[in-house]
């Protein structure tokens, strides 16, 4: 009490403006974010019916639909993390749970840091001279894949170390006491733990995969036709829309093109949030 | 066949530079119950986990001397920690079920030593539930997670699940330090029951549980065993001074 009697404002008055400001920033962000989708479904959504969305662009995208180009982001998105996945989850394992704390396992961390924190743009040049050029794999949609792979998987590997990390070493210790290998342990008990927390991240680099323009401008042919193999080239939605803004086209349909992108990565997020939310209820009890 | 299940000879035990075991010698009987009494890092529980070769992940784990299960090292090059483990189960401080249903913790053993027939696996769950006296309280909610159990029936549910792979021998540490009064009397009685079919050792901080539970009690302190025999003697008439003091509670 006496100490208190000293400060300029009591300790409950601050206590009181910090939850203010507190909240205030949380309410802010949620504004950001309904302001910005908001904006984008109120000027795209009117652009957007069965037409735009089954038929193929005419006239450069000034007429017609996107059917391509979703077609393009599908193929791309699921290509990176089809890739991806398996690698980054593979690295954080090994990191996780063989490492320890060595050399190259700094190494490794530091790797995965500086990769995340790399321009897009420097990927999709990366790619056009690495996969398009050199590994003759021309201007295709797996090109496109591949460059996607690369950028989502410091994404999806520094989220799988964090949720293998966070697996209680009791779950481990049980399992060891029980019999199992160390394999035995990883793929029965530590990775069905971390599940949720995986799954979590391989959603975020596919929300990233997916919003990617520049990574993809350079690999990808930006062909405006329906892609039949992911060998062919295409065109997915962000470029696509970066291509009408640009250009002069249709600004009708560029937002238009960001509505069926904002919805398409929301649907993705939202189901997998609750099956992510589902299972670690069912696991937990709770 | 020796009487005893367990023989420990001249076991010293380091972590790098720090000799957390010294010269320990005990011999273990079968079908009993041993308390391991002594205060916090005194070398119990690395002693028990020294048994079932937890410790070896534990970087700078050394150890010399010898640790017999039946007469054989489990120490010598040719043994299979995964073998071993079958035979000597855990129990752990804190319960630590797996994150999944009740069934499946249970089955989890029997799962990893390769047993596949669904009979098998669903009989002797069952009866390691029957045996760990959890069967009438879980018998409808198998499907379920385990970490909806209370904290008693996990640890009760931990020792089901070392019971299906059916050891010879059953570490306990601590095993109801996290528990209250009543679920840590129905794990004693279980012990009770246990050590019909089971040698059990199990460590504890509790001096009124280890005379319940156990026929012999070895007292460690600082990484020493000070004194051991059977458990109403080392009560009774303590050979040792710092025994005396230890569990008339001057110190520990």
């Amino acid at each position: 009490m006496i100490r208190m009697s000293f400060k300029l404002i009591s300790p409950k008055t601050v206590q009181k403006i910090m939850n203010r400001v507190l909240w205030a920033s949380g309410i802010f962000t949620i504004i950001i974010l309904i302001v910005i989708i908001g904006y984008i479904l109120l000027k795209g959504l009117p652009a957007v019916n069965l037409e735009f969305l089954l038929a193929e662009p005419i006239e450069s995208g000034r007429a017609g639909g996107i059917a391509p180009m979703i077609v393009s982001s599908i193929y791309v998105t699921l290509l990176a993390v089809l890739i991806a996945t398996p690698l980054g989850v593979g690295a954080a394992v090994y990191m996780a749970e063989y490492a320890g704390e060595t050399q190259i396992v700094k190494f490794i961390k530091f790797g995965a840091e500086t990769l995340a924190s790399i321009p897009s743009i420097v990927f999709g040049l990366f790619g056009l001279s690495f996969f398009v050029i050199f590994l003759g794999l021309g201007w295709s949609l797996f090109s496109g894949g591949l460059v996607l792979a690369l950028m989502t998987l410091p994404t999806i590997f520094q989220v799988a170390v964090v949720s293998i990390e966070s697996v209680p070493r009791s779950y481990r210790e049980a399992s060891w006491a029980l019999g199992a290998t160390n394999w035995e342990t990883i793929y029965r008990v530590v990775i069905p733990a971390a599940m949720p927390g995986i799954v979590t991240g391989v959603i975020l680099g596919m929300a990233r995969a997916i919003s990617e323009a520049a990574a993809v401008m350079f690999v990808v042919g930006s062909a405006l036709s329906m892609p039949i193999s992911i060998f062919d080239p295409g065109r997915p939605l962000p470029l696509h829309l970066y291509v009408l803004a640009t250009e002069g086209l249709s600004l009708k349909n560029a937002y238009g093109t960001a509505a069926v992108l904002v919805i398409m990565v929301l649907i993705v997020t939202v189901t997998t949030n609750t099956f992510v939310e589902r299972y670690r209820r069912k696991m937990m009890g709770r | 066949m020796t009487m005893y299940r367990i023989e420990v000879e001249d076991l010293n035990v380091y972590f790098g530079e720090d000799h957390i075991l010294k010269d320990i010698n005990l011999k273990i009987p079968r079908n009993t119950v041993t308390a391991l009494i002594g205060p916090s890092g005194c070398g119990k529980s690395t002693f028990i986990r020294t048994l079932n070769r937890m410790n070896d992940v534990i970087p700078g784990f050394r150890h010399k001397g010898h640790v017999y299960l039946d007469g054989k090292d489990i120490y010598d090059p040719d043994v299979d920690v995964v073998e071993l483990r079958k035979k000597i189960g855990m129990v752990f401080q804190k319960p630590n079920p797996f994150p999944k249903s009740v069934f499946e913790n249970v089955a989890y053993g029997l799962r990893v030593h390769g047993i596949t027939d669904k009979d098998v696996v669903e009989n002797r769950v069952v009866e390691s539930l029957k045996a760990a006296a959890l069967w009438d309280e879980v018998k409808d909610k198998l499907d379920q997670t385990a970490l909806s159990l209370s904290g008693g029936q996990q640890q009760r549910l931990c020792i089901a699940r070392t019971i299906a792979i059916e050891p010879e021998v059953i570490l306990m540490d601590e095993p109801c330090s996290a528990l209250d009064p009543i679920s840590t009397t129905k794990i004693e009685d279980l012990i009770h029951k246990l050590k019909r079919k089971f040698t059990i050792i199990v460590v504890t901080h509790n001096m009124q549980q280890a005379t319940r539970v156990s026929k012999y009690t070895a007292f460690f302190l600082n990484g020493e065993i000070v004194e051991s025999g059977l458990t109403e003697k080392i009560f009774i008439e303590p050979q040792d001074k710092r025994t005396e003091e230890y569990i008339t509670g001057r110190f520990g």
